[in-house]
């Protein structure tokens, strides 16, 4: 089909327009941790490196990052685990309930935060004896299935089964045919689902705040506890500034490792 | 290679079942246990209250909580804004996203679209707080970035309130209308619009009879995230809500106190969700998440 140069001049500008919309606030988040202003105030009145040489220096700030990797770092690892599992299944097995496995996986991730956050939080105060540290791990572990699930499903369904077929067919046993040929074939799609559920978990803030025990402090619970005091603004803007620049590596080398990631449609 | 592997993968060969069981037993002990089994109890606390005097809970039957919440106006005002606000947000994501799918799809060059795709997700992958944040510095009334904008043109900040959630929701979910509403267009065979073309439809029509029946599964897809997630958040009007409430505040407000009646308020979103999902379930939407 011809669009009609008017149409497409059209187009073009509201696509400017979007992305001036998604792009703006990230740009001002920036802009806003060299400012001098103390306050969310803009137009900057000068500029400055002070506020990062202060959020670098800062305990807090450090600790709750120190925290938020090693939450991260948990979660994903379970993540991994159970979804390159249920992946295996869904992708190599018909069974009855299987469609209800998929939905299930899903699940976390569609229902509101909240509910999510204070079902796990009744449970664990009311029958488990209280918030810790394993407590968010396992919280976090729940909705971060669902992205390495994902990936290494839209990588088994591209690969199809012949290579494991033949394996088996040259004597393989099933583990040493996942061990030889399918994990290797896998192995970049699971570590883009293993970023992006790395991610996830990273700056989770829901879920977060239900699951984790007292005293523990990720990132994104930092930034929430000092949002409103107005002398914590700049460092909040410096976080919030490093937070946009480091969530780009995730994307970028997950699209490296994976070429389904676009896989047409599928967001996680 | 010894005898013993060999007959254990014998074992494992003959009985698939017990080779899908062995697969499925970790996460489905994880998913069940953990997650359904705490929504099976927060679902049954809503039917449950707390005793006035001790605000020990009670574990009897009772269905005052549903009551409390469906005559009083205050609760059910936030019901239905809640839902304004998520439907709201559905149709300005959709028609932002329109457009600009549209365009990143069949305008833009082929060289163009990894670029376009990857600036559609990085802001997708950037933290949900810091975007709320970023429109706290926008909205901010007087001194914030919005004002400075539109204020040459005699327009007002909105503020923070009801203008300022929407806003700030529409930014957080956009990119989950785009993708699938992009990977629509992508699919959308370039014959089919030739022939609609040939047989002398114009552009206008073309879009209402072709593309908007091809692609409305893909919206519906979008529309299932924008929706809900819309639904269920409240730290968006904590920020940039001013004294705004949605439905997530008030769980988040009485959750401490008062268990049951969280609970209660919680299903409004999950049983919203799900009859929507049920909805739209004969589209084919599901299998375009």
């Amino acid at each position: 089909m011809s669009i009609s140069r008017p149409t497409k001049l059209i187009l073009t500008f509201l696509a400017l327009l979007a992305f001036a919309f998604i792009y703006i606030p990230l740009i001002v988040i920036l802009i806003n941790s060299f400012s001098t202003n103390k306050s969310l105030t803009w137009p900057p009145s000068g500029f400055t490196t002070e506020w990062w040489g202060r959020a670098v220096d800062s305990e807090g700030v450090r600790d709750a990052l120190l925290t938020s990797v090693i939450v991260a770092s948990a979660a994903t690892a379970v993540a991994l685990i159970l979804g390159i599992l249920v992946s295996l299944v869904i992708a190599r097995y018909r069974f009855f309930g299987r469609e209800s496995i998929s939905l299930l996986i899903v699940l976390p991730i569609s229902l509101p935060g909240i509910v999510t956050g204070i079902a796990l939080n009744n449970v664990f105060t009311s029958y488990l004896g209280g918030l810790t540290f394993l407590t968010l791990v396992v919280a976090h572990a729940t909705f971060c299935i669902v992205v390495v699930y994902n990936n290494a499903l839209a990588r088994l369904r591209r690969l199809g089964g012949n290579v494991e077929e033949a394996s088996a067919d040259l004597g393989a046993g099933g583990w040493t045919t996942f061990r030889l040929v399918t994990f290797p074939l896998m192995k970049s799609a699971i570590i883009a689902g293993g970023l992006l559920a790395f991610g996830l978990s990273f700056d989770e803030i829901i879920v977060t705040t239900f699951t984790a025990g007292p005293g523990i402090t990720t990132l994104p619970i930092w930034i929430y506890q000092n949002l409103f005091r107005p002398n914590q603004a700049p460092i909040v803007n410096v976080v919030a500034a490093a937070l946009i620049l480091v969530s780009i590596i995730p994307i970028y080398v997950a699209q490296r490792f994976s070429s389904d990631t676009n896989k047409g449609g599928g967001i996680l | 290679m010894t005898t013993t592997t060999a007959t254990h993968r014998g074992f494992w060969y003959r009985h698939p079942n017990l080779r899908l069981a062995g697969l499925l037993s970790a996460p489905m002990a994880w998913l069940v246990v953990v997650y359904l089994g705490s929504l099976a109890a927060l679902f049954i606390t809503a039917f449950w209250q707390v005793d006035d005097f001790t605000g020990q809970i009670v574990r009897t039957f009772t269905l005052e909580n549903f009551q409390l919440v469906f005559t009083t106006p205050a609760y059910l005002t936030t019901v239905a804004r809640t839902l304004g606000i998520a439907l709201l947000v559905t149709l300005l994501c959709l028609v932002i996203a329109l457009p600009l799918s549209f365009f990143m799809a069949r305008v833009a060059s082929r060289r163009w679209q990894p670029l376009l795709i990857a600036m559609v997700l990085t802001p997708l992958w950037a933290s949900y707080l810091v975007k709320v944040y970023a429109w706290r510095a926008m909205l901010q009334p007087e001194s914030g970035v919005l004002a400075w904008l539109i204020g040459p043109l005699g327009l007002e900040s909105p503020g923070y309130g009801f203008i300022g959630i929407v806003i700030t929701l529409t930014y957080l979910w956009l990119p989950y209308m785009i993708l699938p509403v992009y990977a629509g267009f992508t699919r959308l065979p370039g014959s089919m619009l030739d022939a609609s073309s040939d047989l002398g439809a114009k552009g206008w029509r073309t879009f209402r009879s072709v593309i908007v029946p091809m692609i409305f599964p893909s919206v519906v897809a979008g529309s299932i995230f924008t929706f809900s997630l819309s639904l269920g958040d409240y730290i968006t009007a904590q920020i940039v809500g001013g004294k705004l409430q949605m439905l997530g505040n008030v769980v988040q407000q009485t959750y401490v106190s008062n268990l049951p009646f969280a609970a209660a308020v919680s299903t409004i979103p999950v049983v919203i969700v799900l009859l929507y999902l049920a909805a739209v379930r004969r589209s084919g939407a599901l299998e375009n998440l």
